[in-house]
């Protein structure tokens, strides 16, 4: 089993502006060159009207707690150290149709641990923030907006 | 197709948590054992039908079982979304003429915790896991209790009311001594004290990591009347696939609670002479405990929201409102990817199972309500 937490491939033509924004600290959607829909996880297509181009616009970065899970071992070894830990699937405020999964963490940027710890639910809003994971790496995270 | 086709063998090995046999073996073990039960040589067979994540290859069945002249073979993509769709397969290459008689198997070594496809993660992910599992949903049941959790939130449930599933499908199970399960009672308090998996999904509402293997023989509806066992006519079959859909982590389309279950179901019955509340018994695929109420909702039995209340009143019980996965299913009999389910579906339809439903005429077998997926409606005369 690999030790580290699996990061994403950055150099992938589909979704490398997404990756590359959040090595500065921006979360983008791709959105039609040709209709505007907006779509999520990036991929070559609109599916709304076929269109192959694309343009990429930064959002607030707030959104709202769809669901969330709380794993427990067994795990990837590097998640056995972290759990329990919290990943959320967030619903973008502005595109509440867009989902995006990360890990809720305090504003101290540390894993929220328990459901008793800081109390939160469903619909709750939450705001973006980035860790550095590699050099090409930064995935996003949520926090609570309090 | 309509009835066109029918299930008249089905064998399967001693299921273990860890067996001595290789993957051929128990293949070989329980096709022969289909075969027999249908009454039918293993030359004649002509026709093939497996699903992804199988590892015995079809030349090496076809060798060592010593089948005749092949005509026909598919592999079905989406693993445990296609049990249903490898015999659906068959069964169209038996109706149009190509082949005559067909086996689907499923061989599979599961319990050894190093077997656990999620514990191969590479250390770089380019297909659509990038956008989960590098965030710590890792593995399937935190992918099946992330869509739980929602459900809980939106129809006002809890766990108490989630135990009922593992409790219906072990009572099941300590009816049939064929199950590993067999001999284990669960009670409310065990499962309200068990260890979490994946919050809100803890250790009784995942399925079993076990060993063995199953399969089964198709042949026509004129073939299947001269043969020694009761036929399990294949009724209507379907695939489905949802609008937007992602493999496990089906998270974005427009409501992540309408899975691809949805489109099975509505081409299953448009294909059928029969509605939801004709069906006698059925078998929903469980690799975790959500997909039951989610089935029973995609499938029509009930609206929306309304499954876990009638799941935790019995409902799904002997005497409830549809028996379902009654030789204890994936959580309680045996993993095998769905084939479990489908023999028990046909035993229920022979009046063999060791949870009857009494004068089962229709009986519906699905698969997993979170990847692409299939379901076969099985009838009796």
């Amino acid at each position: 089993m690999i030790k580290n937490i699996p990061l994403p491939g950055t150099d992938d033509v589909h979704d490398e502006i997404f990756w590359k924004s959040t090595l500065e600290s921006k979360l983008v959607v791709q959105h039609c060159s040709s209709c505007d829909e907006p779509r999520f996880p990036p991929r070559p297509m609109c599916p709304y009207c076929n269109s192959l181009s694309s343009v990429w616009k930064k959002c607030s970065g707030e959104g709202t707690i769809y669901s969330f899970v709380v794993p427990r071992p067994p795990l990837l070894p590097a998640f056995e150290e972290l759990s329990p830990y919290i990943v959320a699937l967030v619903a973008l405020k502005e595109y509440p149709s867009i989902r995006m999964i990360g890990r809720l963490k305090t504003k101290a940027h540390v894993d929220i641990k328990s459901l008793e710890e800081v109390k939160f639910n469903i619909d709750d809003e939450v705001k973006v923030s980035f860790e550095k994971m590699a050099d090409d790496v930064a995935l996003p995270y949520w926090t609570l907006i309090t | 197709m309509k009835d066109k086709t029918a299930i008249v063998g089905i064998g399967q090995t001693v299921f273990e948590k860890k067996s001595k046999d290789t993957e051929l073996i128990l293949a070989c073990k329980a096709i022969k054992s289909a075969l027999d039960d249908a009454g039918i040589e293993p030359r004649e067979v002509d026709s093939l039908g497996s699903y992804t994540f199988e590892e015995t290859e079809g030349f090496e069945i076809a060798r060592n079982l010593g089948f005749g002249e092949m005509h026909y073979w598919s592999e079905a993509p989406y693993g445990g979304g296609a049990s249903c769709a490898a015999i659906g397969q068959v069964a169209m290459s038996i109706a149009s003429g190509i082949s005559e008689v067909g086996v689907v198997w499923r061989s599979r070594k599961r319990g050894d915790p190093s077997s656990r496809m999620w514990s191969h993660a590479e250390e770089r992910m380019y297909d659509h896991w990038k956008w989960s599992r590098p965030f710590g949903l890792v593995r399937p049941a935190d992918e099946s209790s992330m869509l739980m959790r929602r459900y809980l939130h939106e129809y006002s449930y809890s766990r108490e009311d989630m135990a009922h599933i593992a409790l219906s499908l072990r009572k099941y199970a300590n009816n049939n001594e064929k199950a590993l399960m067999h001999d284990k009672e669960l009670s409310f308090d065990d499962y309200m004290e068990a260890r979490m998996i994946s919050d809100p999904l803890c250790l009784f509402d995942n399925c079993l990591e076990s060993d063995g293997a199953i399969a089964v023989v198709l042949v026509s509806e004129q073939r299947a009347n001269k043969l020694k066992q009761k036929p399990a006519y294949i009724h209507s079959y379907s695939q489905g696939m949802s609008d937007q859909h992602q493999l496990m982590t089906d998270y974005h389309g427009s409501n992540p609670l309408i899975s691809s279950s949805y489109t099975t179901a509505k081409n299953l019955y448009r294909q059928s002479d029969y509605s939801a509340n004709d069906i006698d018994v059925a078998q929903f695929y469980d690799a975790f405990s959500p997909m039951i109420p989610f089935s029973l909702e995609a499938y029509q039995f009930c609206g929306q929201g309304e499954a876990l209340g009638i799941i935790s009143e019995g409902g799904i019980d002997l005497d409830g409102l549809l028996p379902v996965n009654t030789s204890g299913g994936g959580m309680s009999e045996v993993y095998l990817h769905g084939m479990n389910l489908v023999i028990e579906g046909v035993r229920q339809i022979r009046g063999t199972s060791t949870s009857q439903v009494k004068d089962a005429k229709l009986s519906l077998v699905t698969t997993c309500d979170a990847t692409p997926n299939a379901a076969i409606l099985l009838k009796g005369d």
